[in-house]
């Protein structure tokens, strides 16, 4: 072994139906190594600390710079993304698992398709006439392309999912990510002509009401974006909605 | 013919959903297939911007300017009828994206900022802020997750393409292809097929691109005979942050906003950048194409950067790199306009470029080359479709920066409504088409590898794979280290049959699906690696020392790569060029006119 090396932990599981074990492997340190580039030294020599043959680690990744939002993970303890994991600000042994609130793939694969189906209960989209040539959209100020962008840098991670405690089966909460984009809909000129559907979505149970103000979300995002301000925002409007309706209907 | 056509999409990046999006809107129905969820496609890494002339500036900018731009930038060798029509395509494609949300940068009076981009004189390129590949593919996909909520649009997210079915009169009536999660192959019937599945970074082990680069279906499609051209054009970007497991792209947003390249004018210059003086310091760019400046093409900014470290000998502190500068643009500019690659500087290199300059040097970050489509985007093999980075028709010998997003989409908006064309007038299928013995051959060549039981490990062999082809076959080429690297790549693909798995699960078995991709790589590798020896010329990104100049005579012509078996060296045809509105003539950034 290398002079100087690094102590790994991961929890593996071959299949949801499955045990999970832990393996520990220790590997060559080299400098500017993140945890992308860890489980890919695994897989180019698939062996144990203690020497065992084993499998490459099953993981998420692609873009490797935190912008397509595969590679989040528990490491150390923290939701976090592993590209932008670096080895060298991590205390050993890094242990690494899979999140811990969506149905297990294999390994660190996890299945996060339930963010997917809840952008299309909020109908996160402009309701185009069509993508033939229509002519330039209406003008915006810049500032509301200020508001608006951050929210529209959602890499769908999930990992504010993963940290809310309001997020499980009990509450069927949808989670920050999704109350985000359907307030970045609501504020597009054209997008807003669904403001009230979406605003319904949002509204009873599983909806935003479900948000207990523990503010993780906004901490482990990892870009950072204005979560809490937009269930807050969101908040009043389904309750303003409600209120409508109920003195319309 | 079914009174729907039904249509395949393989790629779920710019290219694939705008297809998608055509497709659905004109009636059609679509399987859409991609290795990842779509919202996580390569497109997401896309910076700078997206170029069309809507002449906001004053400018005088025209589509015909962005076109003349396009075809010198790309040293003739793009067919010109596709290029022309996607500049002219341009301003609406923009107007569209703006529609559909994407939150694009604004001026004072709310119209679209544009900003600057290497090889033009014009502020052609929309963009929001530094991530605008992830605002426009996220624009796309929540199209097409509307139209998948109205039943039009089925994805297959988690499914590697495979191979085309093609019938016995050599018509494609499907695909083929593979659950990654239950491993499982499965043949699906279509009228045709579009593959919009990018580029082929991985092939050079470290590039800009994503890990789904790999250029596996653009292989597999080849094999099966359809034409792959140019794939010796591979445009090495010159700026990108070094790592140990990608090369991080540096926007050329960084220097269209008004960022300088430079090196210390000493080799061993120990000194802290901000405190080298002006006269220490050697703008190379800005002194040798003074009417460009950092704003040349790629590969005249890449060429130029080897030159300085390795003809020069300079770079950082003895490494070769050199130091791309904005400090001194004042911050509120810089996290308005390039936030997003600043702050993967931060993240990966943990200093501040807003304080300090960034270390960058060229890397692999895109192919020119692809498969071979004809003007509807079909490649020779019929209702076999192609678009985006997976085909060469729009950026000849190299590429403009922000016009990739263009042709993406213009590329895919093509694609859809001449796949839905052809469907309507293509003969029934005879019955199954192909499909069940296409699934035994792919069936076979699982069990072939599973069961190998030799000694190789493919992660290793594609290690060695990038090191060799980095090293020969991206900025400067030789003859002999072509050759000499196409006899290693043979190496390499005996090694590859004596593998020996160290996962043969039937469950989210990723080392198979890499090892199945890693086949398809070898035989691309050959292809750009043999066409870069054929091509005694330098052209664009192909730059040979030992053939300095254009030869319009014998290469202004597009190379045509043809599989001629597993083993054999890949058969090379060549096609004239069309270049009806534009004359070549040469291409000379650093003249002073």
């Amino acid at each position: 072994m290398a002079e100087r090396t690094v102590q790994v932990e991961i929890k593996r599981q071959a299949a949801p139906d499955k045990p999970a074990v832990w393996e520990k492997y220790e590997l060559a340190w080299r400098p500017g190594l993140n945890i992308t580039s860890v489980l890919m030294d695994i897989a180019m020599n698939p062996v144990t600390k203690d020497g065992k043959q084993t499998t490459a680690v099953a993981y998420d990744s692609n873009c490797l710079e935190e912008v397509c939002g595969s590679c989040s993970m528990v490491i150390n303890g923290k939701a976090r993304m592993a590209c932008s994991a670096l080895v060298d600000k991590l205390e050993q042994p890094i242990k690494i698992q899979p999140l811990t609130k969506f149905p297990i793939v294999r390994d660190l694969q996890v299945d996060r398709s339930v963010l997917f189906e809840n952008l299309k209960a909020v109908q996160a989209w402009v309701p185009l006439d069509g993508t033939y040539d229509l002519g330039a959209g209406p003008r915006q100020l810049p500032q509301l392309q200020e508001e608006r962008y951050p929210l529209s840098r959602c890499i769908s991670c999930c990992i504010c999912m993963e940290v809310c405690p309001q997020f499980n089966d009990e509450t069927g909460f949808v989670g920050a990510a999704t109350i985000a984009q359907a307030k970045l809909f609501n504020e597009d000129p054209l997008g807003k002509v669904l403001k009230e559907e979406r605003l319904r979505a949002l509204a009873g149970d599983g909806g935003v009401q479900e948000c207990g103000f523990a503010q993780n979300c906004v901490q482990a995002c990892p870009k950072q974006l204005p979560l809490t301000q937009a269930i807050s925002d969101m908040e009043r409007d389904v309750m303003v909605q409600q209120l409508k309706d109920f003195f319309t209907n | 013919m079914a009174a729907a056509p039904k249509i395949i999409v393989v790629g779920g990046g710019l290219a694939g959903l705008a297809a998608v999006i055509k497709i659905a809107e004109a009636g059609g129905t679509v399987d859409l297939f991609s290795v990842v969820p779509v919202k996580r496609s390569h497109s997401v890494c896309a910076q700078g911007g997206i170029n069309a002339a809507k002449n906001l500036k004053g400018e005088g900018d025209t589509t015909a300017k962005h076109f003349d731009d396009t075809i010198y930038g790309g040293d003739f060798l793009a067919n010109q009828t596709p290029v022309k029509a996607m500049c002219e395509a341009g301003p609406a494609i923009i107007d569209l994206l703006d529609r559909m949300g994407v939150p694009f940068n604004r001026t004072p009076e709310g119209l679209l900022d544009f900003r600057r981009f290497g090889g033009t004189l014009y502020h052609r390129t929309a963009f929001a802020g530094a991530t605008t590949g992830q605002q426009l593919l996220y624009a796309l996909d929540e199209q097409v997750r509307r139209y998948e909520s109205e039943g039009k649009v089925k994805k297959y997210e988690g499914w590697e393409f495979l191979s085309a079915v093609i019938d016995n009169q050599g018509v494609c009536r499907g695909i083929t292809a593979m659950d990654l999660r239950s491993m499982e192959v499965r043949a699906f019937a279509a009228d045709a097929i579009i593959l919009a599945t990018g580029g082929n970074g991985a092939i050079f082990g470290k590039s800009t691109n994503s890990v789904v680069c790999t250029g596996s279906a653009n292989s597999a499609i080849y094999q099966q005979g359809a034409y792959y051209a140019n794939g010796e054009f591979i445009q090495v970007h010159p700026t990108c942050i070094p790592g140990e497991d990608k090369l991080r792209l540096m926007s050329e947003s960084a220097r269209g906003e008004g960022g300088r390249v430079w090196v210390p004018r000493e080799l061993n210059d120990k000194r802290d950048p901000t405190t080298i003086p002006e006269s220490d310091r050697w703008y190379f760019l800005e002194e040798w194409y003074p009417k460009y400046g950092n704003l040349v093409p790629r590969d005249v900014a890449t060429r130029a950067i080897h030159k300085v470290v390795y003809e020069h000998h300079l770079g950082i502190d003895g490494q070769p790199m050199v130091y791309l500068d904005l400090t001194h643009i004042d911050r509120a500019t810089l996290d308005r306009k390039l936030e997003g690659i600043l702050e993967i500087y931060e993240k990966f290199v943990g200093d501040d470029p807003r304080v300090t300059p960034m270390k960058i040097f060229p890397g692999m970050h895109y192919t020119m080359g692809g498969l071979w489509v004809d003007f509807n985007q079909m490649t020779n093999i019929p209702g076999v479709f192609a678009a985006g980075e997976a085909e060469y028709q729009y950026h000849g010998a190299n590429r403009l920066g922000a016009n990739s997003l263009l042709s993406c989409i213009h590329g895919g908006f093509i694609s859809g409504p001449n796949a839905i064309r052809y469907a309507k007038s293509l003969p029934a299928v005879e019955g199954d088409g192909g499909a069940a013995a296409e699934v035994a051959r792919q069936n076979e060549l699982n069990r072939r590898l599973l069961s190998a039981t030799g000694t190789e490990n493919p992660f290793r062999i594609w290690r060695e794979l990038g090191e060799l082809m980095t090293k020969n076959v991206t900025v400067i080429r030789y003859n002999n280290n072509l050759m000499d690297t196409d006899q290693q790549i043979q190496k390499l693909q005996e090694r590859y049959w004596n593998i020996n798995l160290s996962d043969k699960s039937q469950w989210a078995n990723t080392s198979f699906a890499f090892a199945r991709q890693l086949g398809n790589m070898l035989q691309l590798a050959r292809v750009i690696t043999l066409g870069a020896l054929m091509r005694d010329e330098s052209r664009g990104a192909h730059y040979k020392p030992d053939f300095p100049d254009r030869n319009d005579e014998k290469f202004l012509k597009t190379t045509k790569a043809k599989f001629a078996g597993e083993q054999a060296a890949p058969q090379f045809e060549y096609e004239d060029v069309d270049t009806q509105f534009i004359t070549p003539r040469p291409r000379r950034y650093d003249a002073a006119a």
